[in-house]
């Protein structure tokens, strides 16, 4: 929720109408959890069509493929690797979240796979993931808005006592892009 | 004027403001909460703002303040509007003298609501003016209008709205606070010809009202927002339109960018119906495609015009099952019923056949003392007859397996009168009904007089967390906060059942299972109307204690914290349980009940 805020300030900082949905009540409750987030002029609705996006920051790889039938042909994918458990699946023993990224990688041509623990360890907060994902999302050119001006959002959105640990997940984002691109 | 992005709930309370409100109040519920929070961290001086103890008392504050020229707005969500229905259907007859503008937000799907009604059927019911809101600026916008017609027509006035306009964000226009409106407030008039209802004043009044709407609807085809989008380009001869309203009219908007610009009414007061603009969309066409969720308002009040004046054309929706009756609308079923009904086969993409994904059903959080609550239950009423009426709030949740706690649930306060039934009926079975603490001040406290009075055999539970969890963690009488900010005499749950005559009222915290199931053993021994308090706050109101951990060497995978209590911290790995430390508050519950005390604090090896 936070990375789609960020990006929405951002895009009207360069004077871009923005539109976003997301969801909120009992989907809080271990539920999914989607933002959809659409810029630009002719837009009226807040949701966006099926094939319609330009890019999916996943934050759970089960979710991320859920929400694949989103995604445009050519469109970009960020995911994080690591699943999260549903109680029914530990329940009834589990899913394979390495399957749901192997999936991934079959569908998607524009896919960076976030090495989860390796990235919030790095950055050393787990919370901060959603900025890693957005420093990496950002480095693609899928939204419309540079790095360095989700920057500028960010430190006037976020309270100063987090600029610096957002700031360090911005640029781990970012080489996990760069590393990304020359393993290409 | 300035851009801001906003929430449509945050455009609705900030509308309000810019509207001089002077009073605001409501009841929590999805996906009308934050409109109430909105207007008080932005509460300018002369605003009054209070959650009230339910919705029909809301409407009743809201009256008053409206009845004394002042501006005010009451905030719920559908359901709500129930329970506030029986002050609203006598206010209409009543009229207003300051404006007062209803807000109700419906939620189709249902996405968190017990009923897929519609408000707009409640305007027409009632005979209230309906305002329904397309995107987040027009409910800005529209606040302001419904408040000046409020007060021009002395009728209170709905804004409905539904969860993707309250919900959705956007870049919108709002005014600047000089720019606000302001008014003198001149307080209540003596004149009981006016403000008491009487039956021979409802015959009058429902004269006049039923005259009123009839100019209103001719007043409403002149709003510039009930508009008429005429045909252009390839199809502009088409002989075909549709009517929407709501947020349907922007997914409308965006199949018409790929369809072809099609004549489209949008309908932004369902009620009164605006007629003579209706007449003018429908001239020179053949078929009718009604777009729009919930109830077939539109499509029922165009087949109406056509018989009336006689016209030919077609009205298709979900009458005649053009479009499916129940469920959301969304960008892309719009676009499908539209190119369905213009005869276009829209190419769409290849989708790959997506592996089988984990359903993630909505669980009590980890460490949620409501799951140490009804375990504490279930564990002292194993192999009794029994039944658990439940009640809308977090702790509906308590009906997920494993727990699976929950065996009736209908609406607010509910569980109450259904377990006095059932007692009735069946009186073998010990009969529990569990209500949560802000439930309980909303619509609890008569099922506990009617049971007492009754001689109802039944045990109460109450879930107190001190705080109302589902919709947001909003204060409530329980809580000694209120929205003006100020610290009050809370009320006291124990002394509202003492003072009702209940002579069993223990509390007890459910993190202690021990005292928490000798408790409910007591309580099923005695007779009559029994109550336990089950206190602990909200996990997300506390600091959490350390995670617990669970020792690899000891756990012998027997999967029993995850059989017996589900909690979604703990999953299995590699054969031995796991705890995600991420997730965990440490409320001890699965340390109680592993057999070979694996579960631990920081003495425990990972």
């Amino acid at each position: 929720m936070l990375a789609s805020k960020l990006i929405s300030a951002a895009a009207m900082e360069k004077g871009m109408p923005v539109m976003s949905a997301e969801t909120i009540g009992m989907a809080q409750r271990g539920g999914s959890v989607f933002s959809h987030l659409r810029i630009g002029e002719g837009v009226f609705s807040p949701m966006i069509p099926l094939g319609g996006a330009d890019l999916i920051i996943g934050f759970e790889p089960g979710e991320a493929v859920r929400m694949l039938p989103y995604l445009k042909t050519d469109g970009q994918m960020v995911v994080s690797a690591r699943p999260v458990m549903p109680v029914t699946a530990a329940l009834s023993g589990g899913y394979d979240g390495a399957a749901m990224v192997d999936f991934l990688r079959g569908q998607v041509k524009r896919l960076v796979v976030v090495d989860t623990e390796a990235a919030i360890a790095e950055v050393g907060s787990a919370k901060a993931l959603n900025i890693i994902l957005l420093g990496v999302a950002a480095r693609t050119g899928a939204i419309g808005v540079t790095a360095a001006e989700l920057e500028q959002a960010m430190l006037k959105k976020v309270a100063p006592r987090f600029h610096e640990l957002n700031r360090r997940a911005l640029a781990c984002g970012e080489a996990i892009w760069r590393a990304a691109e020359s393993g290409r | 004027m300035h851009r801001e992005f906003l929430m449509g709930n945050e455009a609705v309370a900030l509308g309000a403001i810019a509207a001089g409100v002077d009073l605001v109040c409501g009841y929590p519920g999805t996906p009308s909460t934050e409109v109430l929070e909105t207007v008080a961290k932005h509460r300018p001086e002369r605003t009054y703002v209070e959650w009230s103890v339910n919705e029909k008392t809301a409407m009743e504050v809201a009256a008053g303040a409206a009845y004394s020229g002042a501006r005010a707005l009451v905030t719920m969500k559908q359901m709500g509007l129930n329970v506030a229905s029986d002050p609203l259907m006598c206010l209409e007859y009543i009229g207003v003298k300051g404006g007062l503008v209803v807000l109700v937000a419906d939620d189709p799907g249902p996405i968190s609501s017990q009923t897929e009604q519609d408000t707009r059927c409640y305007a027409g019911f009632s005979k209230v003016p309906c305002f329904d809101p397309s995107t987040a600026q027009e409910a800005y916008d529209m606040v302001r209008e419904a408040f000046d017609f409020s007060e021009k027509y002395s009728t209170p006035v709905f804004l409905r709205t539904t969860t993707r306009v309250s919900h959705g964000y956007a870049s919108i226009e709002v005014l600047d606070a000089g720019e606000y409106a302001g008014h003198c407030i001149e307080g209540f008039c003596r004149d009981s010809s006016r403000w008491v209802i009487f039956p021979r004043l409802s015959y009058q009044n429902h004269q006049k009202i039923v005259a009123r709407n009839e100019e209103l609807s001719g007043v409403l085809s002149g709003y510039e927002r009930n508009r008429i989008y005429p045909a252009s380009g390839a199809i502009a001869n088409c002989r075909k339109g549709a009517a929407t309203g709501g947020i349907s009219f922007t997914y409308a908007m965006e199949a018409r960018q790929e369809l072809g610009e099609l004549k489209l009414f949008k309908v932004s007061t369902p009620y009164p119906f605006p007629e003579k603009k209706a007449l003018e969309f429908l001239e020179g066409l053949d078929e009718v495609l009604c777009l729009e969720e919930l109830d077939p308002v539109i499509e029922r009040e165009l087949i109406y015009i056509c018989g009336k004046y006689g016209l030919k054309t077609k009205i298709y929706g979900k009458l005649s099952r053009h479009v499916r009756c129940a469920g959301e609308n969304s960008r892309d079923s719009v676009r499908d019923d539209l190119a369905a009904f213009l005869g276009i086969t829209i190419e769409k993409p290849m989708q790959p056949e997506l592996p089988k994904l984990p359903v993630r059903p909505p669980v009590l959080c980890a460490g949620c003392p409501h799951r140490a609550s009804f375990y504490a239950v279930k564990k002292a009423m194993a192999g009794k007859k029994t039944v658990f009426c439940g009640d809308i709030g977090c702790y509906t949740l308590g009906n997920a397996m494993p727990l699976d706690m929950v065996d009736t649930c209908l609406c607010m306060g509910a569980g109450l009168g259904i377990a006095q039934g059932i007692g009735h009926i069946d009186p073998d079975t010990v009969c529990f009904a569990f209500v949560g603490d802000s439930t309980f001040f909303a619509s609890a406290i008569t099922g506990v007089v009617n049971a007492v009075y009754n001689q109802a055999e039944m045990i109460l539970v109450v879930l107190d967390n001190s705080t109302t969890a589902m919709t947001g963690h909003q204060p409530h009488p329980g809580t000694g906060k209120t929205m003006m900010g100020q610290a009050v005499d809370a009320v006291s749950i124990e002394g509202v059942l003492r003072g009702i005559g209940l002579r069993f009222v223990e509390t007890v915290n459910p993190l202690d299972q021990q005292a928490a199931t000798d408790a409910v053993r007591r309580a099923a021994e005695q007779p009559g109307v029994k109550a336990i308090i089950f206190r602990s706050p909200c996990i997300a109101l506390t600091r959490p204690e350390k995670a617990l951990r669970i020792d690899g060497e000891k756990c012998i995978g027997c999967r029993r914290c995850i059989r017996e209590i589900g909690c979604p911290a703990i999953s299995m790995r590699d054969g031995r349980a796991e705890i995600d430390g991420s997730q965990c508050v440490g409320c001890g519950l699965c340390a109680g009940l592993c057999p070979v005390r694996a579960i631990g604090g920081e003495d425990v090896a990972e």
